[in-house]
């Protein structure tokens, strides 16, 4: 078995961490991990993308395009920009709040989360849309989309994991003071269909 | 033993620390700053660790070092090298006593670097031997092997990983302890001295060496053949890899090598597969090193060969490689099918580059600078660090940047060629101790009029916020005392000295007028904390009397102002409350307003 999970967005929305939560979890249920990411000029305000593998089979660093069996989009226009990496029937997870850049508001040149959403309808049938604003909002901290994510990402079946094994890999990944509002935002994304 | 998920640069450290080392020095740079920084954190206490001045002061505290039978790492990225050549070059013909390794992380990409230069290369030049390790895992193995290998042949190694090695992270277990090396300590002797009797001397010994060592690494278990057939395909580094992949991807056969010593070229390992094969493709990132040195062992053993890279257009020269790169590449050398998928074109995607955080006080450097140069004719030359960020749009504030401390003395050049312009050189507090304090000293002695602007944010911010002279912090956690900049700066002999918060625009604006106006060279000294440093105490609001101009937008290009549904709006979530934007609205339509 190889697993392989791509997760994209817009540097400082907490990519990082939510490869490392999904990491520990594969890691302490026994596979080979191995993880690759963006670091350096590129993380402010760039795109960053996370490439996650485990299993049998990862020999390099990236998972190679065409073979992510779930794709975390924490942008939707980010979830496009990755969803090349996306394997036939895979999952495309993405969070529906925008993140304009600077350059759009310079030049005019506007996108929309529903185009964005109807081109990975294309990519992919199992295209899960998260309401990942109204989720943070509740958890009160915009920096939960990641675990929210993750906690969507459970509820759907994407990750071969189990609510508990996440829980523990996110103590060993997190400070303590963070545990209950971290554990809360995953929570919130298990149950993230009352909330669309 | 425990078996850890660690970034491959972490993994180097921790191979270090158990390999027994005693130093290590270093200047941060990515890709290679955390390896020095993991260092720093596992101390088990009796490591002396520093971020020096710059790569070529550290290089020479690592060599003092390994004088004594010490083990020391010395660690930085490729143009670092650059700096630290100097010593390199000399020390290949002096050499070390104890285990000596000299860490240069390449960036393929480039992702965060001004070149993409090899630094196999300056191995080969300096002749010391090259690791060139494929994996994160393998990285952790093959640090211990080069310190071992060092010592065993009393010369400097070279380790070099990739930004794909040092920031990715792989599954690896690590060992419990540490070797400890018993030291002799330093002895004099003339060895010492290079002289240019001893270096004639030492150049016939080190071309000895090399063919010693290209033996040596012949054997070399890590230089390894798998598969087999007569279509052979070397790689290296983490080419290596992408070639697994796309092999088993492609379900194709044939032998694949991994080579992960360049320098000295194991030839005999070498000759055990060019010798059965019919063809021969080298898959490596950067230049075609490998590649060359088949080549010429071809024409010394008369092979009748060609070696297929990037000399004969089969690879590209440029950029990284990946997986599906390689898949084109070696689908075609072996004749076997491969179809690209081909996609429904996306929508138009919004272009992502990297900008200045919000409250960077950069920004309010940048634009302070701007309102006082207005309508004069002035060039503004940058440097290395975040603030070359300032060259995007609308900000525009960099017309040069070449390398570390380069800005100050480019614009002294151009200042003699064009003394009618203003020249304007920006540098950061790092970068102004790293190279800048020469350019200033060499402007004051020839007394070259222009204006260098110090942006000091207290911290080296772009690779992670690392201590430096300014900054009243070292490696070991000790307090030292702060060097003063200003203080530096009148000592250079730098007669006009201002020094100004860049968030106070007016009295920012009013500094660089200033100095901008004093004939000789002058110095503005902005000083505002990089906003990684602390948390925001209030946060920006736009009021009901906003008429909606996008001032705000248009000339400092915060990323925390955006516009929603066609109005100005502030997010929150990204604001650090720096002001600057209050202090440009014509209706004072934006006041700070609750830190929640």
């Amino acid at each position: 078995m190889t697993f392989n999970c791509l997760m994209t967005g817009v540097g400082g929305q907490g990519t990082v961490l939510a490869s490392k939560v999904l990491a520990q979890t594969a890691l302490n249920a026994g596979y080979f991990v191995r993880t690759s990411e963006t670091i350096g000029m590129a993380q402010r305000g760039g795109c960053v993308t996370s490439h996650i593998r485990f299993g049998d089979d990862c020999a390099s660093p990236a998972v190679p395009q065409g073979c992510a069996d779930v794709i975390v989009g924490f942008e939707p226009s980010e979830a496009v920009r990755g969803s090349v990496y996306v394997k036939p029937h895979g999952i495309i997870l993405v969070n529906t709040k925008a993140i304009k850049p600077i350059t759009s508001s310079l030049t005019g040149q506007e996108f929309h989360t529903d185009e964005m959403l109807a081109y990975l309808r294309t990519r992919s049938s199992r295209v899960i849309a998260v309401n990942g604003e109204a989720l943070y909002t509740l958890a009160g901290n915009p920096r939960t989309l990641n675990i929210i994510l993750l906690g969507a990402g459970l509820a759907e079946g994407a990750f071969p994991f189990t609510r508990a094994a996440m829980v523990a890999a996110m103590r060993q990944v997190l400070p303590e003071k963070l545990w209950a509002i971290n554990e809360k935002a995953l929570d919130l994304g298990l149950s993230y269909l009352q909330y669309q | 033993m425990a078996r850890k998920l660690v970034m491959g640069n972490e993994a180097i450290a921790l191979g270090a620390i158990h390999a027994g080392v005693n130093l290590v020095s270093g200047y941060p740079g990515t890709p290679s700053t955390e390896v020095l920084e993991t260092v720093a954190k596992q101390n088990p206490g009796d490591i002396y660790v520093e971020w020096s001045v710059n790569e070529k002061a550290a290089l020479e505290v690592a060599a003092g070092a390994a004088y004594t039978g010490a083990r020391s790492m010395v660690t930085m990225k490729q143009v670092g090298l650059n700096v630290a050549s100097d010593p390199l070059m000399s020390l290949a013909y002096i050499g070390v006593k104890g285990g000596m390794v000299i860490l240069v992380a390449d960036d393929p990409g480039p992702i965060s670097s001004q070149t993409e230069q090899d630094t196999r290369h300056f191995a080969k030049y300096a002749n010391l031997p090259v690791f060139d390790p494929t994996t994160p895992e393998e990285a952790y193995e093959m640090i211990e092997e080069a310190f071992d290998f060092s010592e065993t042949y009393q010369i400097p190694v070279i380790f070099r990983p990739t930004t794909r090695i040092c920031h990715g992270c792989a599954t690896v277990d690590i060992r419990e302890g540490r070797r400890v090396q018993r030291r002799e300590g330093f002895v004099k002797d003339p060895k010492w001295t290079i002289f240019p009797k001893l270096s004639y001397e030492n150049h016939l010994k080190i071309e000895a060496l090399a063919r010693e060592l290209s033996n040596v690494f012949s054997t070399y278990g890590r230089n390894a053949v798998e598969g087999s057939g007569d279509q052979v395909i070397v790689a290296s580094g983490v080419a290596y890899t992408y070639a697994k992949e796309a092999l088993t991807s492609l379900q194709a056969s044939c032998r694949l090598v991994k080579l992960v010593t360049a320098n000295p070229f194991p030839k005999d390992f070498a000759r055990s597969f060019l010798q059965s094969a019919s063809q021969v493709l080298v898959l490596e990132e950067l230049d075609p090193v490998i590649e060359e040195e088949l080549t010429r062992l071809c024409g010394e053993d008369g092979l009748p060969l060609t070696i297929c890279g990037k000399h004969t257009g089969h690879t590209p020269y440029a950029g990284e490689y990946s997986t599906e790169a390689l898949l084109e590449i070696i689908s075609s050398y072996l004749s076997v099918p491969y179809e690209r998928p081909s996609l429904p074109p996306p929508p138009a995607l919004p272009v992502r580059p990297p900008v200045l955080c919000a409250g960077c006080p950069h920004r309010a450097s940048f634009y302070a600078v701007k309102q006082a140069m207005k309508g004069q004719d002035a060039v503004f030359t940058g440097d290395i660090g975040c603030y070359t960020l300032g060259n995007a749009k609308p900000l525009d504030m960099v017309d040069t940047c070449l390398c570390m401390g380069a800005g100050i003395t480019i614009a002294q050049g151009l200042s003699r060629m064009e003394p009618n312009k203003k020249q304007i050189a920006f540098i950061g507090d790092s970068t102004f101790f790293h190279t800048g304090i020469v350019g200033i000293l060499n402007a004051a002695y020839n007394e070259t009029d222009i204006t260098v602007v110090i942006l000091d944010n207290s911290t080296t911010a772009m690779t992670g916020h690392q201590p430096h002279p300014g900054t009243g912090r070292t490696m070991m956690g000790d307090i030292s005392e702060k060097i003063d900049i200003e203080a530096l700066v009148k000592a250079c002999g730098v007669k006009c000295v201002k020094t100004a918060n860049p968030l106070h625009l007016k009295e920012a604006v009013a500094a660089v007028s200033e100095a901008a106006s004093f004939s000789g060279v002058s110095v503005v000294i902005f000083r505002s904390p990089c906003i990684a440093l602390f948390k925001p105490a209030v946060k920006m609001e736009i009021q009901d009397s906003c008429i909606n101009c996008k001032k705000c937008i248009r000339e400092i290009g915060c990323p925390a102002i955006t516009t929603d549904e066609g109005r100005v709006h502030i997010e929150p979530s990204l604001c650090y409350g720096c002001g600057l934007c209050s202090q440009i609205c014509p209706v004072h339509a934006i006041s700070g307003g609750d830190s929640k």
